[in-house]
């Protein structure tokens, strides 16, 4: 409660921020109430859910399940920062084609997932697929349009289509 | 794109969903991405004791502590008390003369963030007599158990003994007879989304409430009673909503009723958040239940009689226990011919958190016992598990004419043996011991089975379900709906009724969520209602706008109104099509010819109460719903045979009689997510661990999801009944999935080994033992 402030620098969705955390705060938490970027939601806090799940250097990364301070000096992208100027980033417009998302809670989590996936491997199988979404819940569509669009998105990113 | 279903301009085709943008972008807003300025944080102070008298509680250092602003107990609601209908009312927003489960709210602190709240709540000293409890049904109902509700003898919360035909008889007729006792487990709902809140009061008359809650107009009339507000001064506005699937997110939890006592005593808002372990512990579950059922069968495989006695642990409090028990029993009666029907239905307090309605609610209990029970009879009786259902299927009743069962259920369409065929084709059925195959350790099988779910559920009182179509005058659209997306798809379907009747496109139409200070009431998201009511009133709404339109443009055209159509935004008269104007054309007509018109079109549903009346729920006579769905699944499974571990093929297919598919995709994910979150989940995976009413397993590390790595990639095909009473044929989807996936399973798991598992979850160490028992030459269960 009364411990002191440290300083902490990070880049998020490719903007430079410079800001002072207590050294028990999550990174999920300065994303939420510092930074105001709500679309990285709470479901858990205990690393179970994947709902926080952000790109930390490019890889996938539960925000709930580092502290703040390790985020130092990284690159941090959530999904505010997936589309670009209006225009939704492959993964995002997949899932929204092919009617993948209902209550939405898990949908950032799961676009961050898949984006850290497509960054590292293009061409994934389907059990890629599957596991690096295994973190991520979801309560009710099923995963089955989700994998689907992870698959579509792949290939449109490959030029494929 | 999809397949497409009937021949119209907007609905039974591919529907992107009109909130599908803001959700995978994370625009959307839910109530824990809520703030408000000078907005303070809340926490609540619970009770270490299932079981206890509260003898004193003292506040007082926690109100000195720096930074708290308020701290409210029970005694500052004077004694309110609330519950799922006016009958069923025993329970208080805090409790005050004792705790009757562990963790219940005690006391709330408001604080200046959220760290000074928790600390606070630690300085709330309370004074308790700890109290014997009773933790499962059958402690609960023993002569001098400790009582849960001192005025509820024998710890009753709900019974119901309904008799219809003559079941001794018709057992006394039958060729065989059999009596089987199934248990379902202890269930968390599932959403991810934990409950949360913030309240404010503009002004001492006025409450401004925003919650997870996905029947918001609960709140609503629940707030006006507590405050002695008119419900004008009432106002819910929803955010976004993460899931809900029954009890929780419908009416109160400790966390609304702090919010906005904290935020009137303080005149600031206040926000509150659960975490996963609030949620766990203290927030609805699904009912465990232990149904015994008895069967009498003709020598051929017909069904002659059934007798379902069921017990159920309802909790703390009795919330919506008299509709799981009523639901547990009257579909009894479908998808099969019935003759003959007996239910006993139990449903008793204990001191473990409260129990309530989850997707699939009531049925997939009776329905997984009846479904599995008959695969049983068919085998003893050399019968294939397909034919047999297929040989006592309800037909789908010819146009006009109405199915009735014995308990005065009435089915308009039944597309149940349409389903059955389907799956079995698909998965190529050609008997139980096709179905199996060995490789190593690992025994592959199919299961299949068959379920109903009643649709545009109907309770008494406030049944309908209303909207608003207010056409601007550049002719884009509002439509204002009471009726609550939880995320089952029903803002889009409802915006795609609205723009198929105005014949105008679905991107023309802007939907406005839930703001009770402008929108009409409704009952809530519960009982697969919102589509077939909601859709009503979408078709109502956008009649009445467009007829005011048609009188514009037939005086326009010098014709009557009746002789005027608008499709794909053209106005024209039908019988001579060059006499047309733009959609935009009539529009402005319509609202700048002096004194210009203002066009809004208003409509409800009346269909759910018009139609046969209203159940009776202490003689289990009657519908419950408008409409009822049918559903049937093939599920396979790979059992590791020296484990027990089971997991889902991609062997698996659902086959959902939804009436009309609306959105055809949006019916898909409804049944693949009802089949795996709450009806694999209950069969394979989840079950609270408790312990004298502690849970021992409240993190979701713990207690086991279903997730993506052993997802079955479940394929659904359409049947299409066209349902008279749903809104272009439409029933519910998802619950039916929910009911069909547990039986189906099992039965995979007992055409994969030869062992039948009665008790779920089917988790490995159940089914290594049942393995280990039929080796050792024991019978199986």
């Amino acid at each position: 409660m009364k411990g002191e402030m440290m300083e902490l620098k990070l880049t998020v969705n490719g903007k430079p921020y410079e800001l002072m955390v207590k050294p028990k705060t999550l990174l999920v938490d300065v994303l939420r109430n510092e930074l105001k970027l709500t679309g990285t939601k709470t479901g858990c806090r205990t690393s179970s859910c994947g709902a926080c799940t952000v790109n930390i250097d490019g890889r996938a990364v539960r925000s709930c399940s580092v502290l703040a301070l390790q985020a130092n000096g990284h690159d941090v992208v959530s999904i505010e920062g997936v589309a670009s100027g209006g225009k939704l980033h492959p993964i995002q417009q997949a899932m929204v084609d092919h009617g993948a998302i209902e209550c939405g809670f898990c949908t950032p989590g799961m676009v961050m997932s898949a984006r850290a996936l497509l960054n590292e491997n293009p061409k994934p199988t389907r059990e890629e697929v599957r596991e690096a979404i295994q973190g991520n819940l979801c309560a009710d569509e099923g995963y089955v349009k989700y994998i689907e669009a992870i698959e579509i998105a792949a290939e449109e990113m490959r030029g494929g289509k | 794109m999809g397949e497409t279903f009937g021949n119209y301009s907007v609905i039974g085709k591919t529907i992107p969903r009109v909130d599908a943008r803001a959700k995978v972008t994370g625009e959307a807003k839910y109530a824990a991405d809520i703030e408000l300025p000078d907005m303070l944080w809340g926490q609540i102070k619970r009770s270490p004791y299932p079981h206890a008298r509260i003898l004193n509680i003292d506040t007082s250092k926690a109100e000195k502590l720096p930074g708290v602003k308020a701290v409210t107990t029970g005694k500052d609601f004077g004694g309110f008390k609330w519950g799922w209908s006016r009958e069923t009312r025993d329970e208080e927003p805090f409790a005050v003369g004792k705790v009757r489960y562990l963790y219940e709210g005690v006391a709330a602190v408001a604080a200046v963030d959220e760290d000074t709240a928790e600390e606070a709540c630690d300085l709330i000293e309370v004074e308790y007599e700890p109290l014997p409890g009773v933790f499962d049904p059958f402690e609960a109902m023993k002569e001098g158990a400790p009582l849960v509700h001192e005025d509820r003898p024998g710890n009753i919360c709900v019974e119901y003994h309904w008799n219809f035909g003559d079941v001794e008889k018709a057992f006394a007729e039958s060729y065989l007879v059999r009596e089987d006792t199934f248990q379902t487990p202890r269930m968390a709902k599932g959403y991810l989304e934990p409950p949360a809140v913030v309240a404010h009061w503009p002004d001492p008359n006025h409450v401004v409430f925003q919650g997870a809650k996905g029947s918001p107009y609960f709140p609503y009339r629940i707030l006006a009673r507590l405050f002695n507000l008119p419900l004008s001064n009432v106002r819910i506005i929803q955010p976004f909503i993460g899931s809900d699937f029954g009890g929780t997110k419908n009416d109160m939890v400790h966390c609304d009723y702090a919010a906005v006592m904290l935020a009137k005593k303080t005149g600031r808002p206040v926000k509150l958040q659960y975490t996963e372990f609030d949620e766990l512990t203290t927030c609805l579950r699904r009912h465990p239940m232990w149904i015994t059922i008895k069967t009498g069968v003709t020598k051929d495989g017909m069904l002659k009689a059934t007798y379902v006695k069921a017990i159920a642990d309802g909790g703390a409090y009795t919330r919506m226990s008299p509709l799981t028990m009523f639901l547990t029993g009257t579909c009894m009666t479908l998808p099969y011919k019935l003759p003959n029907f007996k239910y006993d239905g139990m449903n008793y307090f204990t001191n473990n958190p409260s129990s309530a309605a989850m997707r699939g609610h009531g049925l997939y209990h009776s329905r997984f016992a009846a479904d599995v029970q008959l695969d049983m009879m068919a085998e003893e009786l050399g019968i294939d598990p397909v034919e047999m259902r297929l040989k006592n299927a309800i037909e789908n009743p010819e146009p006009g004419k109405v199915y009735e069962t014995v308990n005065g259920v009435h089915v308009a369409s039944c597309g149940i043996k349409e389903c059955i065929e389907k799956v079995a084709g698909a998965v190529n059925w050609k008997g139980v011991k096709e179905a199996k195959r060995v490789e190593g350790d690992k025994a592959y099988a199919v299961g299949i089975a068959a379920a109903t779910y009643n649709s545009g559920t109907k309770l008494s009182a406030h049944n309908a379900c209303a909207a608003i179509v207010r056409i601007c005058e550049d002719g884009s659209v509002n439509y204002l709906t009471g009726a609550s997306d939880v995320g089952q798809g029903s803002d889009t379907v409802t915006c795609a009724i609205a723009a198929e009747v105005l014949g105008i496109g679905l991107e023309d139409i802007d939907l406005k969520r839930v703001d009770s200070a402008f929108t009409p009431v409704d009952p809530g998201s519960y009982g697969s209602r919102v589509t077939v009511l909601a859709g009503q009133a979408a078709i109502n709404a956008a009649t009445d706008a467009k007829r005011q339109l048609l009188e514009v443009a037939a005086k326009q055209f010098g014709v009557k109104p009746e002789e005027v159509e608008i499709k794909n935004k053209q106005v024209f008269v039908k019988s001579n099509p060059e006499k047309n104007m733009s959609w935009e054309r009539l529009v402005r007509t319509a609202c700048y010819e002096t004194p210009g018109k203002v066009i809004i079109g208003r409509g409800y549903s009346t269909q759910g109460i018009s139609l046969l009346g209203l159940a009776d729920f202490s003689r289990g006579f009657g519908d419950i719903g408008t409409n009822y769905s049918f559903t049937a699944q093939a599920v396979g499974v790979e059992v590791d045979t020296e484990t027990g571990l089971v997991k889902c093929t991609d062997e698996s297919v659902i086959a959902h009689d939804c009436g009309f598919p609306l959105n055809p995709p949006a019916v898909e994910t409804q049944c693949q997510g009802g089949s795996y979150h709450q009806g694999i989940a209950a069969a394979l995976y989840e079950e609270f661990k408790m312990d004298k009413g502690l849970t021992l397993n409240a993190n979701l590390a713990d207690y086991k999801r279903p997730r993506a790595y052993e997802a079955p990639m479940t394929r659904v095909e359409h049947v299409i009944t066209n349902d008279p009473y749903g809104p272009f044929g439409a029933k519910e989807a998802s619950e039916g999935s929910c009911c069909s996936a547990p039986p189906a399973l099992v039965s995979a798991i007992y055409n994969a080994t030869g062992v039948w598992i009665k008790d779920l979850p089917t988790q490995p160490e159940k089914v290594f033992r049942a393995l280990k028992a039929k080796k050792e030459g024991k019978k199986s269960l």
